[in-house]
C-alpha cells in the first residue's frame, strides 16, 4: 500500500463536503438568484483556484530566472495549463449562471470581458511555449512573459471591473455576499470549496509535471 | 509546525460542519425546499458524489502509473 499525501485526502474530503453541503446546506433566499446562489461553491472557486494556480506558476517562473533549473520551467508551464482548464470551466459555468440570472449568456459585463482578455493572454503564453523549440530559450522567454502577464490578469479581473458598473457582486456598487442574510452559512462551505478545488488543481498539475519529467528522462535516455 | 497545521485543518472541518444540519426557513421566495422536503434530492447528490469518486479514483490510478514509470526510470 502506497502512502497517500495528506493534502490529496484533504482535497477529496473537502470536495465531497462541498458537493454535499452545496446542495443540502442552508442558503439565503434571494429573488432572481433563487437556488442558483449555490453556484458560489462551484463557479467562483474555479476563478479563485485559477488565480492561485497562476500564482504558483509565476512563482516558478521567477525561480527559473533565478536558478536556471528547467524543472521550474516545466512546473510553470504545467500550472498554466491546469489554470487554463479552471478558467475555461469558470467562464462556461459563469455564462450559464448569467443566462438564468442576468438574462444572457454574455452580456458584455466588464468582468466577463476582462476575464476573457485575461484568458487570451494566458492562452498566448501556451502558444508561445509551443512555438519555441529550444528548451532554454523557451523557458527564459516564457518566464519573462509570465511575469508580465500575471499582474495584467490581476488588474483585469480584480481591479478594472470594480472601477465601472458590473453585474458581478462586489463590483461597481453591487454588494458582495457579505451584506446578505445568512451569508455566514455560505462562507462555511465557500472557503472549504476554494481550498478543495485549488488542491485538486494542484494535484492535477503535480501529475502533469511528473509525467513531463519522466517523458524528458526517457527521451534523454533514448537519444 | 506540522502539528499546528493539522489542528488548523481539524478546526476548519469542525467549523464547516457546524452548518451541516441547518434547516431552511419559510420564505415567500421560491426555493427548492419542497424538493428537499419530499426527499430524493439526495439521490442526485449521492450520484454526483459517486461521479466525483470515479474522478478521484482515476487520479489515484494515474498517479500509480506515473510512479511506476518514475521507478522504472531511476533504475
Amino acid at each position: 500500500m502506497t502512502k497517500i499525501s495528506w493534502w490529496k485526502l484533504l482535497s477529496v474530503l473537502l470536495l465531497f463536503y462541498t458537493v454535499w453541503m452545496g446542495f443540502m446546506g442552508k442558503v439565503p433566499h434571494l429573488p432572481i438568484l433563487n437556488e442558483t446562489v449555490r453556484n458560489l461553491y462551484f463557479h467562483v472557486p474555479m476563478w479563485f483556484g485559477m488565480v492561485l494556480i497562476f500564482t504558483a506558476s509565476v512563482w516558478h517562473s521567477i525561480q527559473y530566472l533565478r536558478t536556471g533549473n528547467l524543472e521550474n520551467d516545466i512546473k510553470a508551464g504545467s500550472f498554466v495549463e491546469v489554470g487554463l482548464i479552471f478558467g475555461l470551466l469558470g467562464m462556461v459555468t459563469g455564462s450559464l449562471w448569467a443566462r438564468y440570472t442576468w438574462g444572457e449568456f454574455w452580456s458584455n459585463d466588464p468582468k466577463q470581458n476582462a476575464s476573457a482578455v485575461g484568458m487570451m493572454i494566458y492562452l498566448g503564453y501556451s502558444i508561445l511555449r509551443g512555438s519555441i523549440s529550444s528548451e532554454k530559450e523557451r523557458a527564459r522567454i516564457a518566464s519573462v512573459y509570465s511575469i508580465f502577464a500575471f499582474p495584467i490578469l490581476i488588474a483585469l479581473i480584480f481591479i478594472l471591473p470594480r472601477l465601472t458598473d458590473s453585474l458581478h457582486p462586489g463590483n461597481g456598487g453591487n454588494p458582495g455576499f457579505n451584506p446578505y442574510d445568512q451569508a455566514k452559512h455560505m462562507r462555511q462551505v465557500f472557503y472549504p470549496a476554494i481550498i478543495g478545488w485549488t488542491l485538486l488543481g494542484y494535484w492535477m498539475a503535480n501529475l502533469l509535471v511528473r509525467y513531463k519529467i519522466v517523458k524528458q528522462k526517457f527521451l534523454l535516455k533514448s537519444a | 509546525m506540522r502539528k499546528s497545521l493539522f489542528f488548523k485543518i481539524i478546526a476548519l472541518l469542525f467549523w464547516s460542519l457546524s452548518n451541516a444540519f441547518a434547516q431552511a426557513g419559510t420564505n415567500p421566495i421560491p426555493m427548492a425546499d419542497g424538493l428537499r422536503a419530499e426527499g430524493k434530492i439526495y439521490v442526485v447528490v449521492i450520484s454526483l458524489l459517486l461521479v466525483l469518486s470515479g474522478v478521484f479514483g482515476f487520479l489515484f490510478w494515474l498517479e500509480r502509473r506515473i510512479k511506476n514509470l518514475e521507478e522504472l526510470n531511476s533504475k
